[in-house]
């Protein structure tokens, strides 16, 4: 996982609520056995006008010129600006990586589905939750001045435009991960003998928790 | 000691360190794995030169991509080589790893959320996550249960753990009993509407009341695994006698001298009585009627009797925007009555709808009755192989197929659309699925979700009506 501290990007505006994962990625693309190469899938149904699968290949696929993605300057952006609810929806990480590999690295929204924020923490994204107003103030700057550029700071908690500086909320956690990048698993191992300690604990009070799916059934 | 919810219980009893940054480490019972989410964990497993912790403690199923038909061939049954592959590698990798599988061919097969509780491997007090949102299923045998994205597959099978955030604790109560052909989906259907997809977000629901203790055990896996679309990741329900009768003699559930030790432990499995909840919704049982989706989220949701909204009824700008995007996506206009409304497919499935008393629901409807001829397809895949035997024990496979359904084999089928069960473009359903966002059950596809029996009399009528008519 990628380390993020710093960041500046143009803003992508999705002014809707309630964006989904089926949306983000629809589900032909999850058959894909990788976790990377999904960014010319983001947006698929809305972004080509034609059906596609994960072997077609995108140079013959229509696309649909009016869709954000598609148009200068928010296929170079990196920064999602989206309304309440943003990724709700399957769980599917797949979406996350499409995200990831579009290149957007920081999404703002008043909310978001639980899991796709997890996902996006677990892949080096930073999902920042604002007040409705803030998010209200940054569609405005992005409907008068059609480019936006947002700076991030990771460390400081700050997003700003221009003149115009926000906080924002940040678990401790969260923000340790993405300004170091740690690989979460090799940490949680670090805790290995915590765990057989548990597990102890667990199998003495709830031995029938431990006989399980590999024992033939009685 | 304060009073605690069943979430706080099951929190409390599952961790295993509080980390410096605020999270806690919990401790993962039983993990369950499909096809879909699980091939990136383990490849980064292999690639990090890393064992599962506790393989025992995990099952993998195929069920997303499955066709479902041909079943008989296995493998060879698939006609999408990209589909095969991917499930082919699930058996390899539950070979190589020595996961346990239920692969395509056994009869213990099916959608992961039926199987679990079907086997007697999700238990009270357990914690039970899976590469997918819906595994609140698992919620209603007090099972603290969530759905998780891929990274967390692989922590999950390296660590036996996961690192979380306790959500709030939020009740849902609901009085009084549902009335006659008013059931679990509708219930869910109606809370949705009512809070919106993201009324419960960052909360864990719980279940309460006389409503939801009158209700089976696959009614309440009904409900609790529509929580997700509330926007809550958890759903639970408390133990209760339902669900030791409901466990009993499952087939790795305890047995012998280990089930009284069991039963008792389990008995604590509910909220104190003066546990907090951080929000309570009530609902009256009577005011709640079979309910129809009209949109593209689960809470563009109205009564039977009720119509599309007119845009002024919106709340703020961005909900009329969203409303009349998803009109148009519908085909639909506003103040228009549900009742009525064409159908052009029926999918009776899903982990929402797929059990045993969900098919009985929908048969009880069609027994004696034919689809409507302008029905281009109407679709019944069991959720598991079991509920399928089961299902053909009780002759419900000859009641759908002499009302010109399809008996399928079992999988997500026409839920998500990965494998060939699919809508077409401007295509409408009627569906026991919990989805109904733009192009779920294909591009361009029209979903309307109900209840089976809701689906059932839409297919004999060829339209949306209300079930207590017919
Ligand atoms: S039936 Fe649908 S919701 Fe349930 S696990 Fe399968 S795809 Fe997901």
């Amino acid at each position: 996982m990628q380390p993020l501290s710093r960041h500046r990007g143009i803003v992508i505006p999705f002014d809707r609520a309630n964006i989904d994962t089926d949306m983000l990625l629809p589900k032909q693309y999850l058959k894909s056995l990788d976790a990377y190469g999904f960014g010319d899938f983001l947006f698929d149904d809305e972004r080509y006008l034609d059906h596609g699968e994960i072997d077609t290949p995108v140079a013959n696929r229509r696309i649909n010129p009016g869709f954000v993605l598609n148009r200068a300057p928010y296929r170079h952006g990196t920064v999602v600006l989206a309304q309440a609810n943003f990724g709700c929806g399957s769980s599917r990480e797949h979406a996350v990586w499409a995200l990831r590999d579009f290149g957007v690295r920081v999404l703002v929204a008043p909310s978001y589905g639980d899991i796709f924020r997890d996902n996006c923490f677990n892949n080096g994204l930073l999902a920042i939750v604002v007040e409705q107003p803030v998010v209200d103030r940054l569609f405005q700057l992005v409907r008068s001045r059609n480019v936006v550029e947002v700076d991030v700071d990771v460390a400081a908690g700050t997003l700003a435009v221009a003149d115009e500086t926000w906080k924002f909320m940040l678990e401790e956690g969260r923000r340790q991960n993405l300004l170091e990048g740690l690989d979460q698993v090799g940490e949680t191992l670090m805790l290995a003998d915590r765990i057989r300690c548990y597990e102890q604990r667990r199998r003495a009070a709830e031995p029938w928790v431990f006989r399980h799916t590999r024992q033939d059934p009685d | 000691m304060t009073a605690r919810t069943l979430y706080d219980k099951l929190w409390d009893s599952h961790c295993v360190a509080e980390l410096p940054d605020g999270s806690s480490l919990l401790y993962i019972d039983l993990h369950l794995l499909h096809e879909v989410t699980s091939p990136q964990a383990f490849s980064n497993l292999r690639r990090a030169g890393r064992k599962p912790w506790r393989v025992d403690a995990a099952l993998a199923t195929p069920d997303h991509n499955v066709p479902t038909v041909l079943r008989e061939l296995g493998l060879g049954g698939f006609d999408d080589p990209i589909a095969r592959r991917q499930v082919d590698v699930l058996e390899r990798n539950c070979h190589e790893f020595g996961v346990p599988l239920f692969p395509l061919g056994d009869v213990r097969q099916g959608i992961v959320h039926v199987v679990g509780p079907e086997q007697g491997l999700t238990l009270p007090g357990m914690t039970v996550v899976c590469g997918d949102s819906h595994t609140a299923t698992h919620g209603a045998l007090a099972a603290l249960a969530y759905g998780i994205g891929s990274s967390e597959v692989e922590h999950v099978l390296a660590t036996q753990t996961l690192r979380g955030r306790k959500s709030k604790n939020m009740a849902v109560v609901v009085d009084g009993v549902l009335g006659e052909g008013v059931v679990a989906k509708d219930l869910a259907l109606h809370l949705i509407g009512r809070i919106g997809t993201a009324g419960a977000s960052g909360h864990a629901i719980e279940f309460r009341g006389d409503g939801i203790g009158a209700l089976s055990m696959e009614a309440r896996m009904t409900l609790c695994n529509m929580s997700i679309e509330a926007g809550a990741r958890v759903g639970l329900v408390a133990y209760d006698r339902v669900t030791q009768a409901y466990v009993k003699d499952r087939p790795f559930a305890p047995a012998g001298p280990q089930w009284a030790g069991a039963v008792r432990h389990w008995q604590d499995l509910h909220s104190d009585h003066d546990a907090h909840f951080d929000r309570i919704v009530g609902i009256r049982a009577e005011d709640v009627a079979p309910c129809v989706s009209w949109g593209t989220s689960p809470e563009m949701v109205v009564p039977i009797s009720g119509a599309v909204p007119q845009l002024h009824e919106a709340r703020d700008d961005v909900q009329r925007g969203d409303w009349s995007r998803a009109m148009a996506y519908m085909g639909l206009e506003a103040g228009r009555p549900i009742h009525g409304t064409p159908i052009d497919k029926v999918f009776v499935g899903s982990c929402t709808n797929a059990r045993i008393e969900d098919l009985r629901a929908a048969a009880r409807v069609l027994r004696g009755r034919r689809i409507d001829p302008r029905i281009k397809l109407a679709l019944v895949v069991p959720g598991s192989g079991l509920v399928a035997l089961q299902a053909e024990h009780e002759g419900l496979d000859e009641v759908f197929t002499a009302a010109g359904f399809e008996w399928r084999a079992p999988g997500c089928s026409m839920c998500l659309g990965m494998n060939a069960d699919r809508l077409e473009p401007g295509e409408r359903c009627a569906s026991t699925s919990n989805r109904n966002f733009e192009g779920r059950q294909g591009r361009g596809g029209r979903t309307h979700l109900m209840s089976p029996a809701m689906a059932a009399a839409a297919a004999v009528a060829g339209a949306i009506v209300d079930v207590r008519e017919l």
